[in-house]
């Protein structure tokens, strides 16, 4: 039986193996893999790319306590871009599951159509779902916008979730019981942080504060892309990443508020503006900045 | 010499309910083309879409061009430039004599173009012409399509039609199934559809169908469901699973909701329709000799089930009653507030419509059930989810049942809430929704219709025909000019398209009132019986005669009647008539009135010289018109004659 950790060790490989660079989590919270500059920022402009990495992914409003036996706070995503995308991406992605050890003449593979759309993010893509045995592992996308600007190089993003992926492959009906690494279950690693954010997510985070950490951010962000300035010689030395990081903590603060209750439906369709409008002049200026640095 | 084509578009996996209006629109291109052909059909499978004709010609028929040249009185040199340009001699020319004199004339063999030229100049367009909702790049500046084009096959005859498309060269490569088959597969016209079987792929949707039929045997065979699934699938075959029958405590619904639409299984019952333990899936491979493809399936199926009966319980915790301050968050429309403020909007609709207390009930619990992990999970079981937590809390049958109801119908086809509470609460969601959306300017245009006001409209008049339900709806619009225009257009919709009325007599029976749709529905099925009588279409053309006669003299029905100024005997008779049968059923009199209203046109002129004359027969035959319009305006029946 394969851990956990090994899943990962051949997914990497496999993949490395295929020309991508291996990059480890990134080190600020976020919602999905895709919310990673890794991503988000790299598939755009007209360079090419291959990167790998696991992403632990937060998602407040789904902690369960620990409860659920599929319901995570914090799932771990594989995520995968390859830009451009091959012809024969999907061959690839086939390829990668039976590197796991998944003989697909034995297994019922379909994709369904499943096509991704984040607003917060300016961007969209048409994919699937990929399905196995009935169960959803993979989303396949194909970006088509990204910070509201088409893409030079159309990417491929795979997403595996590798927690769910593994429970599969183990033969567990709970994630807190697949086997993490020799005699370690997922439970012992990470049950703990399950009860507590969700305890921190839905009783105690104060509001009041969260909100005032998200006004802080959303300013420190704001005087940074204003102060950005496409024209200036030094314009490769300016902050774009570390404006990016403040854009990810309102992300994350969003997500925290939402799963607290403390955000009306009429706020939130305002807030998520202001989150886009953030993310989106970030990926503006990144185009622009690394346009002048390809000169 | 008579030739096969075949063209095939291999893609990555088209979504499966966009495939066959894609074909048709294929098969629709190609004809247009205007390629004779003996026969043309269209296939596919989620990787492939494929068009097949036989009895192609190799070339178009040859033709003669015309080319006129110098008049015949032109220069010696003149012609001679004509017929080298020509690339003749002048013995070559003819002399034609044309309106403006004699010129000489080159008759120009023209050969027809090879079929298969015209099909590598026309495919890519026909290709990329195909409609589909959602289109995607997969290069910059490369065509759009459906997903990404991986390989295309285009023969006729033997021989390759060359085109290109998205940098992917026609040829007579195909593609067998992902696992199963090999991924280049050579083929032709002819051993095409076996060569697709001899790596895993069958071409025919008939025959995935069947395929997928013959292992459903116990299992209830839902339309919509087996039609995706034939076209989610290259090699489909069904195989059998069971689940744990604790899961069985939770309600039927909520169990064949997760099989059907999250798991695309189909469910199994026994005779008296009773939920088994058991599901039929279909897999994209031939069989599942290890078992592997079953055990895999039935463990998704027990954690989905595990995290429905996880909900439900936690649901359990909190009252629908309990709920209803929660419905404050949770938003209907920005400019038309909250759930919580339309459900409070609902009791008072429900009220003013003659709900009683169970209506009433029902209308202030049934959008609680919006606040629930079940139906955030499992949102097309709002409603159902609200009746049944209503149930299990002890609510009467007829608020339960009003709740689980009360978005029906959902569609033409649905039936109308089983119990007069569930009526009024439909009635009231919908109302609702339509006055505040056309109040607010949300109205629906061409084909964008975001919140689905037709539905609620056509709801609107169901329930009220089919419930037999005799409320003022022209009252319950509010005076809203577009909203009742609106409804117009549903109403004569509902008579003319599900009922089978004729367009005349719904535009008839709706210009004498529509307020109350089922005394429209009864006076729609008197009309249907009059239009048997031989007296019904003179009748109706006399009575357009009367309408245009009245709006020609601008008659508005102002002066009096006077009986004296009465002179000739038809007109008389008519007055007599009309005095008698007055207020009488139109069945009735039809037979009588018909022969005194033809003789009055026969004999006597309207437009009598005396003034005063004139304003009595007018005022007669309004009077006439108004009496016997009371059913419908027969002046809008269509005659035949």
């Amino acid at each position: 039986m394969q851990s956990f950790q090994e899943i990962i060790f051949k997914l990497k490989q496999y993949w490395a193996e295929r020309g991508c660079i291996i990059q480890e989590p990134y080190d600020v919270e976020v919602g999905a893999g895709t919310m990673c500059p890794e991503t988000f920022l790299r598939v755009l402009g007209p360079a090419p790319y291959r990167v790998a990495y696991v992403q632990p992914s937060r998602r407040p409003a789904d902690g369960r306590y620990g409860d659920n036996p599929n319901r995570l706070f914090k799932h771990s995503q594989f995520q995968v871009i390859l830009k451009p995308s091959p012809d024969d991406i999907i061959e690839l992605y086939l390829g990668s599951l039976e590197a796991i050890g998944i003989d697909l003449k034995q297994h019922d593979i379909k994709f369904e159509e499943d096509n991704w759309e984040a607003p917060t993010l300016g961007a969209w893509g048409v994919g699937w779902q990929v399905m196995l045995d009935g169960l959803e592992i993979s989303q396949f996308t194909y970006f088509q916008q990204c910070g509201g600007m088409d893409l030079d190089l159309v990417p491929a993003e795979l997403t595996y979730g590798l927690e769910r992926l593994t429970a599969f492959l183990q033969f567990r009906d709970s994630v807190y019981d697949i086997e993490w690494a020799k005699g370690v279950t997922y439970g012992d690693v990470r049950y703990r942080d399950e009860l507590q954010y969700s305890v921190y997510n839905f009783e105690v985070a104060d509001i009041k504060t969260l909100w005032k950490l998200f006004d802080l951010h959303e300013g420190e962000a704001a005087r940074l892309l204003k102060a950005y300035d496409p024209k200036s010689p030094e314009k490769k030395r300016f902050p774009l990443l570390p404006t990016y990081d403040h854009v990810l903590k309102c992300s994350n603060l969003f997500n925290t508020l939402d799963a607290r209750g403390a955000i009306s439906v009429t706020e939130r369709v305002g807030v998520i503006q202001r989150v886009r409008k953030m993310a989106v002049g970030v990926a503006q200026a990144w185009v622009n900045q690394t346009q002048e640095v390809a000169e | 010499m008579s030739l096969p084509f075949l063209l095939e578009i291999g893609t990555e996996e088209i979504p499966d309910w966009m495939i066959r209006n894609a074909l048709e629109d294929l098969r629709a291109q190609f004809v247009k083309l205007g390629i004779a052909h003996e026969s043309v059909r269209v296939d596919a499978t989620p990787r492939r879409l494929v068009l097949r004709g036989s009895g192609l010609p190799e070339r178009q028929a040859d033709s003669v061009e015309r080319v006129q040249g110098p008049s015949k009185s032109a220069p010696a040199q003149a012609v001679e430039g004509f017929a080298r340009k020509q690339g003749v001699t002048q013995g070559d020319l003819a002399v034609e004599t044309t309106p403006k004199g004699e010129y000489y004339v080159f008759h120009k063999r023209v050969a027809g173009r090879a079929i298969k030229d015209i099909m590598a100049a026309a495919l890519p367009g026909i290709v990329l012409g195909i409609y589909f909702p959602k289109t995607m790049y997969w290069v910059k500046g490369g065509p759009r399509f459906i997903r990404p084009i991986r390989w295309i096959v285009a023969l006729l005859g033997e021989e390759t039609v060359p085109f290109e498309l998205g940098g992917v060269r026609s040829g007579n490569l195909s593609s067998g199934h992902r696992r199963l088959g090999a991924r280049e597969v050579v083929v032709t016209c002819a051993d095409f559809e076996e060569r697709l079987r001899d790596h895993c792929v069958i071409l025919s949707a008939d025959e995935r169908r069947q395929r997928i039929l013959s292992g459903l045997s116990g299992a209830k065979v839902d339309a919509a469901l087996l039609e995706t699934l034939v076209y989610l699938t290259e090699y489909p075959t069904a195989i059998e699973g069971t689940f744990d029958p604790a899961f069985l405590e939770l309600p039927a619904e909520v169990l064949v909701t997760v099989m059907r639409s999250h798991q695309r299984y189909f469910s199994v019952e026994d005779a008296e329709g009773n939920l088994l333990p058991q599901f039929v899936a279909v897999m994209n491979i031939g069989a599942d000799p290890e078992g592997f493809v079953r055990r895999g399936n039935e463990r998704v199926l027990r954690a989905r089930f595990a995290d429905a009966r996880f909900f439900w319980d936690s649901d359990q915790k909190k009252k629908l009653a309990d709920r209803r301050a929660d419905l404050g968050s949770v938003t209907f429309q920005a400019k038309l507030g909250s759930y919580r403020d339309k459900a409070k909007r609902m009791k008072v609709l429900v009220k003013e419509l003659g709900g009683k207390a169970s209506a009433v009930r029902a209308a202030d619990l049934c959008k609680c059930d919006l606040t629930t992990e079940v139906v955030k999970e499992f949102t097309e079981l709002q409603g159902v989810v609200g009746g049944l937590y209503a149930r299990a809390q002890g609510e009467k049958a007829d608020v339960w049942q009003a709740i689980y109801d009360h978005y029906k119908p959902v569609s033409m086809e649905d039936s109308i809430p089983r119990n007069k509470a569930g009526r009024l609460v439909a009635l009231a969601d919908k109302l609702d929704t339509l006055r505040g959306c056309f109040r607010v300017g949300l109205i629906p245009t061409g084909s964008k219709d975001p919140f689905a006001l037709r539905r609620a409209a056509q709801g609107v008049v169901k329930i009220l025909v089919e419930g037999k339900m005799e409320l003022p709806l022209l009252t319950l619009l509010e005076g809203n000019a577009e909203l009742i225009e609106f409804f117009e257009d549903r109403v004569r919709t509902y008579f003319k398209d599900v009922r089978g009325f004729r367009y005349d007599e719904v535009n008839a029976a709706m210009a004498a009132g529509w307020s109350n749709l089922v005394d429209l529905e009864s006076r729609l099925v008197r009309i249907q019986a009059l239009r048997e009588s031989p007296d019904f279409e003179p009748l109706a053309a006399s009575f357009k005669r009367i309408r245009n006669i009245l709006e020609q003299a601008k008659f508005e029905g102002a002066t009096g009647f006077r009986e004296d100024l009465l002179e000739e005997e038809p007109e008389k008779e008519l007055y007599s008539e009309y005095l008698s049968i007055a207020g009488q059923p139109i069945e009735n009199v039809i037979s009588v009135l018909r022969p005194k209203v033809d003789l009055f046109f026969d004999k006597v002129l309207v437009n009598a010289p005396n003034q005063e004359v004139r304003q009595n027969r007018l005022k007669l035959l309004f009077e006439l018109r108004r009496e016997f319009s009371k059913v419908a305006d027969f002046s809008e029946i269509v005659t035949t004659s």
